[in-house]
């Protein structure tokens, strides 16, 4: 705690570094904004997410630097899934799910009228907490991405390639044609990956990636994100705190709190680079946590 | 050690008396599967000793006669439930599949239009074959004016399995893992793209499964053809969809209800084809579900 900028609570949520963030207020004194990533491709300010009247998530403010690894931690319910679904705005096929607020996607208002889903979707991959390859080959669900996109290039290509980022080609070259559900849990986690590199997103969303899998393909899997990192924006929702520190550059820890009416909102707690968050969090709640006392 | 010092009684493994009910309970489920079985075996087992005589090449090559029982065939009747059974399927089958990706895809469950169209349809599946034959004489024979013909027949079998055939491919369509649809919406496939790509294929074997067994349903329906007026005695084959017709069922119930015994013999005959028919279909239901059956 020598940092004094940790001791002193930000009290107007205005960004102290990244002159891109707008400048916006918290909702709350209760969340302070430390760092903000100095190229954002994510400006999030101010974002509610409701379903229904229900509201799920009240008031988060972060950033997601370019080609960084951006972590989202916190208990289950908090709303951490229920924020990156909106980044590649999942959650508008939940009938009744609505957000408010504002998320920037370098200078384009994600939630804006004119915003076609399926083109977000396009340029914002997603892999999801339980491999779900689709029941046909390891090819065909490679294929099936820039097809549906109508993407140019040569098929053959585009799989191999994208096969080969996602550090599955070697053991999967001979098979290629084989029902991508023969694989094996990490390998269909992989060849999801691999799924969204295909149709060339600038970021890639993972719910959870390694929740299904035994630690060897967790570590494939961790490996594979740092190589990923290079070229892409990596948003990574984890219940693994050591997984967050161990890949992620940047950490955001998120909590569910009951409000004067009794009702529980997911609010981000504090957002910071992964190393501070890790050892010297500003907040208590978020201390407690990686300590292990709640949660 | 601890482990092994544990006195032998706190360890209960020996049994309580659960077999004897294990059995017995065994025993009730084969039992029940026994009647059905035992019934059908003899259902057709008296069936093909009755109809023994006359199942021969004359039986399909000859048509209906009143005056000549002992050499009169069916061959109308197997060629109207197959053209019946043909159109039923073209016009009942898309129409069935496109409603059912609407409920399952499209209608937005909370809207109270929906909720009554979907409490209709199942409604719909438990209405009484002869009303359908009601509303096709009425609407379809008299007041559209397509008289008693191959289509107006096909068109009251298809209101009629449409129900069963929604129903059935609603619940293929509704196997298919919610996650495959995430994973193609999430690589920016447009909502029609995963249906047609990936649910549809998913869930064809359920669907065509389904809807066999519907139209299985349909080619043992007389009653419906009756209130229709279909002819009982046709001695000529359907040559398009305004011919008039007779279907096989039909003919085995004009057939029963005449007093001679040569009758009562082909009507036994006529049954063996109508059944044979059944287990094809039924066997290709099944062959088809087993062959592309999908496993997540």
């Amino acid at each position: 705690m020598t940092d004094p900028r940790n001791l002193m609570p930000t009290t107007t949520g205005t960004a102290q570094i990244g002159l891109s963030v707008p400048n916006v207020t918290v909702r709350g004194p209760e969340v302070p904004r430390n760092i903000e990533a100095l190229d954002p491709v994510f400006t999030v300010s101010g974002l509610s997410v409701f379903y229904g009247d229900y509201e799920a998530v009240r008031g988060v403010d972060m950033t997601i630097g370019n080609r960084e690894i951006t972590a989202m931690i916190g208990p289950s319910g908090c709303g951490k899934s229920t924020v990156l679904r909106c980044f590649n705005r999942m959650n508008d096929l939940i009938p009744g799910a609505r957000a408010a607020g504002k998320i920037l996607y370098h200078d384009e208002d994600l939630y804006g009228d004119h915003v076609d889903p399926i083109e977000v979707r396009r340029r914002i991959g997603m892999v999801f907490q339980k491999p779900n390859p689709f029941p046909k080959s390891i090819y065909d669900n490679i294929a099936y991405g820039p097809r549906v996109n109508g993407l140019k290039g040569k098929m053959d290509d585009i799989v191999e390639e994208a096969l080969t980022k996602a550090a599955l080609w070697d053991e999967v070259k001979d098979k290629i044609k084989q029902n991508a559900l023969s694989l094996s849990g990490g390998q269909q986690q992989r060849l999801c990956i691999a799924r969204a590199i295909a149709v060339k997103p600038d970021v890639i969303l993972m719910d959870e990636p390694c929740s299904a899998l035994d630690p060897i393909a967790t570590t494939k899997i961790e490996d594979l994100m740092q190589e990923l990192s290079r070229d892409y924006t990596i948003v990574i929702v984890t219940h693994n705190m050591q997984q967050a520190a161990r890949v992620s550059d940047r950490t955001a820890f998120f909590t569910a709190e009951v409000d004067s009416a009794g009702v529980r909102h997911g609010r981000l707690v504090e957002f910071d680079e992964t190393s501070r968050i890790f050892t010297n969090p500003s907040d208590k709640r978020t201390e407690d946590y990686i300590t292990g006392r709640f949660g | 050690m601890a482990i092994l010092s544990t006195p032998r009684s706190a360890v209960q493994l020996a049994s309580r008396g659960r077999p004897l009910k294990e059995h017995l309970f065994r025993i009730a489920l084969l039992a029940s599967l026994a009647i059905a079985l035992v019934f059908l075996t003899l259902l057709i087992v008296y069936v093909v000793e009755e109809g023994w005589p006359r199942l021969d090449s004359t039986l399909w090559e000859n048509q209906p006669s009143i005056r000549r029982p002992e050499t009169a065939g069916i061959q109308s009747g197997i060629f109207g439930t197959l053209w019946i059974i043909g159109l039923t399927a073209l016009m009942a089958l898309p129409t069935g599949i496109l409603a059912a990706i609407y409920l399952e895809e499209y209608a937005d469950k909370t809207k109270w239009y929906n909720r009554l169209l979907e409490l209709n349809i199942s409604n719909l599946a438990a209405v009484p074959s002869i009303v359908y034959g009601i509303l096709g004489l009425g609407i379809i024979a008299r007041w559209m004016a397509f008289g008693f013909t191959i289509m107006t027949g096909a068109i009251t079998i298809s209101l009629l399995v449409l129900p069963i055939v929604i129903i059935s491919a609603r619940e293929a369509i509704r196997a298919v893992p919610p996650s495959i649809r995430e994973g193609s919406l999430a690589l920016g496939a447009t909502q029609w793209q995963t249906i047609y790509r990936q649910v549809l294929p998913a869930s064809i074997p359920g669907i065509a499964t389904g809807s066999i067994l519907a139209l299985s349903r349909a080619i043992g329906e007389a009653a419906p053809f009756l209130m229709l007026g279909a002819a009982t005695l046709v001695r000529f084959n359907p040559e398009g969809v305004w011919s008039s017709f007779s279907v096989l069922p039909l003919q085995i119930y004009s057939f029963i209800s005449r007093p001679q015994e040569e009758f009562a013999v082909l009507a036994a005959a006529a049954i063996v084809v109508l059944l044979a028919i059944l287990l094809l279909m039924n066997s290709v239901a099944i062959w088809l579900r087993n062959r592309y059956q999908k496993r997540w």
